[in-house]
Formats: C-alpha cells, structure tokens, sequence
C-alpha cells in the first residue's frame, strides 16, 4: 500500500492525477504538466514534497559528525539558518543521496533527504554515529511528524508573505540559501526549479490549513511531471536518475559540492574519490534536430560513448534538453550524436543551467 | 471522453475516418491524448510508405514518454499533417479534428474490421 502526504485528499480535490512515486502516491499533474511548469517560470506554482524527509541532528558532536558524513564541509556555515547542499557518499565514493543540510547552531542542524532513500538515509547516519566515540555524541530525528510544501516562482515570496503574515518579517529579509523558523514553521529559501520562491517546512497537522492559505492568495498546486521538467531546465541532477550509489559527484557534475579545502577533514569517500581523476563527467545536452530526448539514450562523442541520465522536452526553450554522462574531456561547444529509434540526432553540449529565473541562458 | 459514433477505432486508441475520396484519416482518440497529457512533438510517416496492419508508423511523444502509433488497416501513406506537425498541442486540443496520416487502403472493407463506436468504449473504459 502506497504512502500518502498529508495533503493527499487536497490533491484528489484539486483533480490531481495520482501516480507512485518512490512508494508514494503523489500527483504528477492536475491537468497539464506544461501550464504548470510556465506558472511556476512566470507567476508562482505550490508543490508538495511532504514525500522528502526532514532529519534532524542536534548535540554537542553535531558540527564534527556532519564534517565526517557528508562530502561538502559545514563547517563554512557561519550564520544561522543558512544552507549547505552535498552529496552523502559511501567509503568508495558512490552516492548514497544529495540532501541539504541547515544549520541553526553547531548543535542544531536539519538535514532534508530524498523520499526513495529516506530510510536507507537515516539507518546509514546512524551507522556513521555508532562507529564514532560516544556515538558521535549526536541526536539523530527522522521527522515524519513535519510536511514541506515548496512555493517557486518571480511571485512566490511575495505571494507567501501574504498567506503567512506572521512569517514575513523574518521571510522577508532572506537571502537564497538561507531560511529561518518562526514558531513551528521553518522557511527556507530553497527550491528545486531554478526560480526563487520558498520551501516551508511545518507540522503535518498544519500543512492543510498553510495549503488553502497558499490557494487563497492565488498559488496553484503544480505536480512532480513540472517539478521534473523544471528542475532538468535549473540544471539539477536528480538522485536515482542522474547519480546513484555507483557514481561519484565528479562523474555527476557535483565536483563543486566536494570541498577538500581542509586536508585534515576525513569525510566518507574523500580517499575513494581524489585516489584518481573521474573518468566520466556530466553533461548537458541541447537536441538540435526534431525529437526528444529522454533517459538511457545512447550518447557518441570525440571521446567515446555515453547515455543520457535525464531527458526530456524543456517547455521554456520549446526544444529538448538532457544530461548524459559521457567520457571525460567532453565540454560545451562540442557536438554529439544521441541514438533515437535507431536514428542518430545531433545535439549541442552546453554548460547547466539551461533556464534560470525565466530566461534561457543556453 | 468524446468517442464519436461516425468513426470506427482500435485497441491501441487511433480512430479512422472514411473520406469521400475512399481514403482514410487516422489520428488518436480523446482517451488516448489525455492519458498521454501534453503532447510536444509527432513523428509522423512520409507519403509513399507501404504499411501493413499492426505496424509501427508514427510516434507522439508528450512531456512524459513517447508512444507508437499503428497502422490500422494495410495499405499506402499519402499524406501526413504537416500541420499538427507545427502545433503538436492540437491533438489534446482537438483529437478528432487532428488527423496524423492518410492511407490509401489496399482493401477498403478492411475498415469493417475495426471497432465500432460502442465497442472501443468498453475498450478505453478498461483501460
């Protein structure tokens, strides 16, 4: 029997098409996929992502446990609230997930993970705490108790602030990457879509009341099919398609979440990873011929072959884009070929993002 | 769901239309267009191919995957709609209005074979 958010009964109200996603029953539209992926480039579009999973590390080994669990450092986190995305890796360098990490002190963290990986998450944190003395002197919550809905779009702050006037003096004053609790609810100026707008973090209890507030001030519920085709267009890699556990964040373009800058910093994965230079990169692709492109297309460059990780037409740029992980020294400006029903089309490599903040930058 | 009582259906969702000239226009039923959603893109067969029944002639992708679409009857390609081609939308907007291709077909009783109003309902409504 498949999960559902606390927001399921919103969704079969709002004429969502259900679909399982990750073991939950989720809505991947709730008419057109493409309308609610302009809303969201244009005005604003809610999405319930009550799926992921918030955990939440407290205690006095908090800050050394996370420098030792993830491979970016949250040891540059100095402000409160402020947000720190990275790769979780395993002792040979493979992704275990891609999460964000808040921080409220150096003994108050909260981690949000992916929902198919939650509980393979949470069992591998605990894991990690154990082999450390004294358990790593860390608390470690799963927080099934809260839900997340994810407002994104050039009106969706403003379109917060006037569903929750008690959170605009701390929203307000956000910048990207930062959030802030005010009461039970946390905002946070995060999302997956390439646009600004916030993720609000609340207890399940509330999250229907916060939803019709949200549909009062003129917010449209929009469905994983857009959040998809946005966050492909934002240049965002998606755990389960474009990394998994036999990829390394160098061969997922995530060499920017791996900070070695502090040598004596032995995070899981850091002998794995810099032991040789990633024989395989992340691209992006723009489809030059008609079609589309989609995931585990075969992919030939001047370098050798690869395939396509994510696929899909892009609504913004009214072409079709993908990632494909392909040989190393493959780099934008070169032209390959990507096999589609026994045709070989060409398409350009470009630099992600392909859209941000509405305009196509490819 | 419109299932309109003139054409005649598959099982795999395209609906044909006798024309006057004794050729026949094939598109995709209403079922079919919003089971597929958004449609973005058609790959549509070049005038002149001989096709069987059951073969593979054209493809519509949406925003969530691309699906086949058949030849329904035997026989030879002799148009397809460059204009549906241009404005993929159309088939969500309007399924029976927007034909893919036409064939000429080899045997035009064949058309007797196919489904009827009635029965493709029983088929979409198990779908």
């Amino acid at each position: 029997m498949a999960k559902q958010t606390p927001l399921y009964a919103e969704h079969v109200a709002a004429g969502a098409k259900i679909v399982d996603f990750a073991g939950w029953d989720m809505p991947i539209h709730y008419g057109s996929q493409l309308d609610e992926h302009k809303l969201v480039r244009a005005d604003a579009g809610m999405f319930d992502v009550s799926h992921m999973l918030p955990v939440d590390i407290d205690g006095a080994g908090a800050r050394d446990f996370l420098r030792h669990l993830v491979a970016n450092d949250v040891a540059k986190l100095k402000t409160p609230g402020k947000a720190l995305y990275s790769c979780m890796l395993k002792a040979d360098g493979g992704i275990l997930d891609d999460l964000i990490i808040y921080r409220f002190a150096d003994d108050d963290y909260r981690i949000v993970v992916n929902a198919g990986t939650a509980d393979k998450d949470v069992a591998w944190m605990r894991e990690v705490a154990r082999s450390l003395p004294g358990g790593g002197n860390v608390n470690i919550t799963p927080r099934r108790d809260l839900a997340i809905i994810a407002v994104q779009g050039p009106k969706a702050q403003e379109k917060v602030w006037a569903a929750l006037p008690e959170a605009e003096a701390a929203a307000r004053p956000l910048r990207a990457f930062n959030a802030a609790r005010v009461g039970d609810l946390m905002v946070c100026f995060t999302g997956y879509t390439g646009e600004v707008g916030y993720e609000l973090i609340c207890p399940a209890g509330r999250v229907v009341e916060l939803w019709h507030a949200l549909l009062a001030a003129g917010v449209k519920p929009a469905g994983l099919g857009a959040r998809d085709t946005l966050r492909l267009e934002a240049g965002m890699a998606l755990y389960g398609q474009d990394m998994n556990e036999s990829i390394n964040p160098y061969e997922a373009g995530l060499a920017w979440t791996v900070d070695l800058s502090d040598a004596a910093r032995d995070f899981i994965g850091r002998a794995a990873i810099t032991a040789q230079p990633a024989a395989r990169t992340l691209i992006g692709l723009v489809l030059e011929d008609r079609g589309v492109l989609r995931a585990h297309m075969p992919v030939f460059t001047s370098h050798g072959a690869g395939e396509t990780t994510s696929g899909s037409f892009a609504p913004s740029m009214n072409a079709s884009i993908a990632f494909a992980r392909v040989p190393a020294g493959v780099a934008a400006g070169d032209s390959v070929e990507v096999e589609i029903r026994d045709k070989r089309l060409k398409a350009r490599v470009v630099a992600a993002p392909f859209v941000r903040n509405g305009q196509v930058l490819v | 769901m419109s299932i309109p009582s003139n054409l005649r259906y598959t099982d795999s969702h395209e609906w044909v239309r006798k024309e006057p000239d004794n050729t026949l226009s094939i598109g995709i039923t209403d079922h079919a267009q919003e089971a597929l959603g958004d449609i973005v893109f058609l790959d549509l067969p070049e005038a002149g191919r001989t096709v069987k029944a059951g073969e593979i002639v054209a493809v519509i992708e949406s925003v969530k995957a691309a699906s086949d679409i058949y030849a329904p009857i035997a026989g030879e390609i002799v148009a397809s709609n460059a204009a549906a081609v241009d404005a993929p939308d159309s088939v969500n907007n309007s399924p029976y209005d927007t034909w893919l291709f036409k064939i000429q077909p080899t045997r035009l009783d064949d058309i007797d074979a196919l489904l009827d109003a009635a029965a493709y309902a029983k088929v979409a409504d198990a779908d």
